[in-house]
């Protein structure tokens, strides 16, 4: 585009094409926001002839997750309480896109207010996965996942608080990545559990991924839980792995229900990385097993009073023919909220429960703090850990919606880097029954930079490129 | 037994987790406000740090201990006028704790002050929420930073709770945390009150008083309310653990609801919000910057001015009084004319015409109440006192001649009078006094006048 020799309209152009032959097949968009988007691709050629400043996404097409408020944009978390609701004001991260000139092609499907692993709770329509559309693209954050693997976007942002991002990622073959908790500015989206959850972007190819993070990272004002710290996603990059120390948690390699062909494939991957030069080490990561217990008590307890806000007062969809008070606030909420959200919120309330607390709530807090101690000790004689992101290939729509306590178990391998607030990557890594595998590398705090480099090598060693 | 939960709003510029003015009085509705005290979805909160700071303030002035890691915590229930659903608010670890609050020579624990969010407020079409055809909700004070102030139950009457109150008052505006003016709404009391046998080591089960707009109706509400409980006990009945109202014009306790189920708040750490550190040195900073507290003053203006307890409380109450005094006695006029003149005739003076005015009176060029004469012009013209003395010819007749032919005058023309004092009746001094000062139209110089009726009527 500097050079003149492609437009941002017309990028933006080429995307609206693949859109228009993709979306009736895998539907990764709950709206698209055409009008705003060719306005900014205007916009962005205006400031490649000379006329304003040009940084690395000026002009280059995003698919937005629905959780994340887009100015006078119809944001809705997937969700049928949000019908209609046009946020006022802008979350940061998408602020931040915008300022460098993104353009905008609309906000894409996830599972509503991010609560699932494959999409199938959206309150619109499940998203398909490009590489077989009888198959889910993963989630919560599968609508962005999926628009970028089918080439609708360059690239996308979604968000991740239990595996969101990296396990659609992986399930849709492309690159995702969830930074350090406190990276990136959470304000404006709309929370699911607010000490887990982080946005990241989705690209095809690992440096871009790093540029969409350096573009988005950075202490904000509006979120007390971002940090000050210099932002530098770019200059480790292409340092390869020669010389590092890559940590193999066992716990994760046999992982309940891991699937021989991704066991096998993230193994190949593995000798890649160490025919490149790694030294590769055993880690223990012992309270892995309790990972997931403490995860469905501390994200549903956040979110039972996250989502109390939807009440039906002030914004969103509303139970007109409530007769007083309490009626208003149940019919809205079980109108508005569909079954895997409400049966998130009992489980959240039940475990803050006077009485229950303690057992739950405070004991799933210790568990947490466990965790990230076995991390601390396990970075003692690694400089990351790589291992599968999802112990399973993308599966068929409606093969798990019966079975909570199976889509659960599909968050197990990237969980544990929420609730120790690590930022991780997941990388295509060879395929599993013809259907794509992620390979999950996760760095120290703040370590982002190492997340990205390891993964990096890995696509250069594996491409050739 | 009477244990006081106290609510302030803190002086600050702006809300206590966004970047809204605090100065909602007035203001249309719902036109203070942003998408974080609305609570929109994905908005977070930002703490207040001059909150904080007010809040560390007040505690130190009650002698609390101030937590050296405190966090907020979420207290979570639903209602209309709480945008989010929960109230960001602090639970189990407070800002201070363990302080005290002296009242005379009682001294009343403070259990914790912590800090909170205030609500926004309801409007209805009826008398309450369930039975109102419609409501309204204004959240323009939403968000207000607020202080909360509990009190152990120390306190014994309805006089030591509205003294409490009135004190906790004086000493939130000496340190400048609150306007604290409570038919604003600045400053809400809410009194528990329970009762039990003489001698009885148990407390009694206890009512929360609410809707208590002054301090004359806390006053009379726990009045009230003691004497209900103890009325209620001696026919047999029982106290219901319940949240009663003040009802103004009827001038009881009406019951709101019953607390015998509490209700649950769910209380967890607010995840938006990293733990707070108060770090030790600067907590010591703020100690040493505390201003005189209203202790401090009323010993200092009883000792350095040798005041009455009377005098002294009333100087105390507000400081600009208390400043108005010590500013007047430093110009020049006597502690005790000062806290005289101020007490009895409020002036907007300044301390400079203020001890002038007192100057013209205490050297006798007029008298008393030809004082508040001048004291009145000079405030109604802007005038310095001397000046309106002049130019009134106001100055009190102190010339012994001209007096004298007063005197003499009012003599011949009260006979009887006269007979009557020569006849040793004190009092009729008292009627041709009043004669002389009809005569000369208030200036005379009383005392002299009163000498030389004396003398003239025993020669």
């Amino acid at each position: 585009m500097k050079r003149r020799e492609l437009s941002a309209v017309e990028l933006l152009e080429d995307c609206l094409g693949v859109i228009e032959r993709e979306e009736p097949r895998i539907h990764a968009f709950v709206r698209l926001s055409e009008e705003l988007a060719r306005a900014q691709a205007e916009e962005a050629d205006r400031r490649f002839s000379g006329d304003g400043q040009v940084g690395p996404l000026t002009g280059i097409p995003v698919a937005i997750k629905d959780v994340l408020c887009v100015e006078n944009v119809e944001t809705t978390a997937g969700s049928q309480i949000l019908r209609g609701f046009r946020p006022p004001y802008e979350s940061t991260a998408v602020a931040r896109l915008r300022a460098q000139g993104a353009v905008f092609l609309g906000m894409t499907n996830c599972d509503e207010f991010a609560m699932g692993s494959s999409t199938e709770n959206s309150g619109y329509f499940p998203t398909r996965n490009p590489h077989d559309p009888s198959r889910v693209p993963g989630g919560s954050s599968g609508g962005s996942a999926a628009a970028v693997a089918a080439g609708e976007a360059v690239f996308g942002l979604g968000t991740d608080t239990g595996g969101s991002i990296r396990q659609p990622a992986a399930l849709c073959g492309v690159v995702g990545m969830k930074p350090t908790y406190g990276r990136v500015s959470r304000y404006g989206l709309i929370a699911f559990a607010s000490s887990l959850d982080q946005i990241g972007p989705f690209t095809r190819m690992v440096g871009d991924a790093a540029l969409v993070l350096q573009a988005i990272a950075g202490w904000d004002r509006r979120d007390a839980t971002s940090v000050d710290r210099p932002v530098d996603m770019l200059s480790s990059l292409e340092r390869g792995v020669e010389g590092l120390r890559l940590g193999l948690p066992r716990e994760y390699f046999e992982a309940e229900g891991m699937e021989p062909g991704v066991r096998a494939a993230v193994e190949r991957a593995v000798l890649t990385l160490e025919r490149a030069g790694a030294e590769l080490v055993d880690v223990r990561l012992p309270h892995t097993d309790y990972g997931l217990a403490a995860y469905y008590i501390i994200a549903p307890a956040e979110a039972s009073s996250n989502l109390a806000r939807f009440d039906g007062v002030r914004y969103g969809a509303r139970a007109e023919s409530a007769g007083n008070l309490l009626e208003t606030y149940l019919q809205t909420r079980r109108g508005g909220f569909g079954p895997e959200v409400r049966r998130r919120i009992m489980l959240g309330t039940y475990a803050l429960s006077a009485g229950y607390y303690d057992a739950y709530y405070l004991k799933a807090q210790k568990v947490r703090t466990l965790i990230a101690q076995d991390f601390e000790r396990a970075f003692e004689s690694c400089d990351a850990i790589v291992s599968a992101t999802s112990p399973v290939v993308a599966f068929p729509i409606g093969a798990k919606v019966a079975d909570p306590l199976a889509m659960y178990v599909c968050d197990v391998l990237t969980l544990g880097g929420n609730l120790a607030a690590l930022p991780g990557v997941s990388i295509p890594c060879g395929t599993s029954e013809g259907l794509p595998v992620g390979l999950q590398v996760l760095a120290p705090q703040w370590a982002d930079g190492m997340a990205l480099r390891v993964a990096r090598a890995y696509e250069a060693a594996s491409n050739g490129s | 037994m009477i244990g006081m939960e106290v609510h302030a709003q803190l002086s600050t510029r702006s809300k206590m987790f966004c970047g809204c003015t605090t100065d909602y009085i007035g203001a249309p509705p719902n036109s203070t406000v942003c998408e974080v005290c609305l609570g929109m979805p994905g908005v977070l909160p930002v703490a207040n740090a001059r909150a904080v700071e007010q809040v560390v303030r007040t505690a130190l002035a009650l002698e609390c201990e101030i937590s050296r890691h405190t966090k907020f915590d979420r207290k979570n229930y639903f209602y209309p006028d709480l945008p989010k659903g929960y109230q960001i608010s602090q639970y189990d670890m407070p800002m201070a704790r363990s302080g005290r609050l002296s009242l005379g020579d009682r001294e009343i624990r403070i259990t914790r002050v912590h800090l909170e969010e205030d609500t926004g407020r309801l409007l209805h079409a009826g008398d309450a929420l369930e039975t109102a055809s419609e409501s309204l909700v204004d959240l323009n004070r939403s968000g207000m930073p607020l202080m909360e102030i509990v009190s152990e139950p120390d306190l014994r009457s309805a006089e030591e709770a509205r003294d409490y109150a009135v004190e906790l008052r004086g000493i939130l505006r000496a340190v400048g945390a609150s306007e604290a003016d409570m038919e604003k709404g600045q400053l809400r009391a809410e009194a528990n009150v329970s009762v039990r046998p003489r001698g009885s080591q148990e407390l009694g089960v206890k009512t929360e008083l609410k809707n208590i707009n002054s301090f004359r109706a806390l006053y009379r509400a726990v009045a009230y309310e003691i004497e209900r409980q103890v009325r209620e006990l001696e026919g047999g009945g029982r106290v219901v653990q319940e949240t009663r109202g003040w009802s103004e014009s009827e001038q009881r306790t009406f019951s709101q609801r019953s607390k015998e189920f509490a209700q649950d708040y769910r209380y967890f750490p607010e995840p938006d919000l990293p733990p707070l550190e108060l770090r030790p040195d600067w907590v010591a900073q703020l100690r040493a910057s505390l201003p005189e507290l209203p202790g401090e003053l009323r010993g200092r203006l009883a000792e350095q001015y040798a005041l009455s307890k009377f005098d002294v409380e009333q100087l105390s109450q507000e400081s600009a009084t208390a400043r108005l005094f010590e500013q007047t006695v430093a110009a020049g006029a006597p502690p005790k004319q000062a806290a005289n003149w101020i007490i009895g005739n409020a002036p907007t003076l300044d301390a400079q015409r203020l001890a002038e005015l007192i100057g013209l009176v205490v050297a006798g060029t007029i008298n008393r109440e030809q004082g508040v004469r001048v004291l009145e012009e000079a405030q109604a013209s802007g005038r310095a006192p001397g000046e309106v003395v002049r130019e009134q010819g106001l100055a009190q007749v102190s010339d012994e001649a001209q007096l004298g032919l007063v005197v003499e005058q009012v003599i011949a023309e009260n006979p009887r009078a006269a007979a009557d004092f020569r006849s040793g009746k004190q009092q009729a001094l008292g009627a041709l006094l009043a004669r002389v000062k009809e005569a000369t139209g208030g200036s005379a110089n009383m005392r002299l006048a009163a000498q030389l009726l004396r003398h003239r009527l025993i020669q």
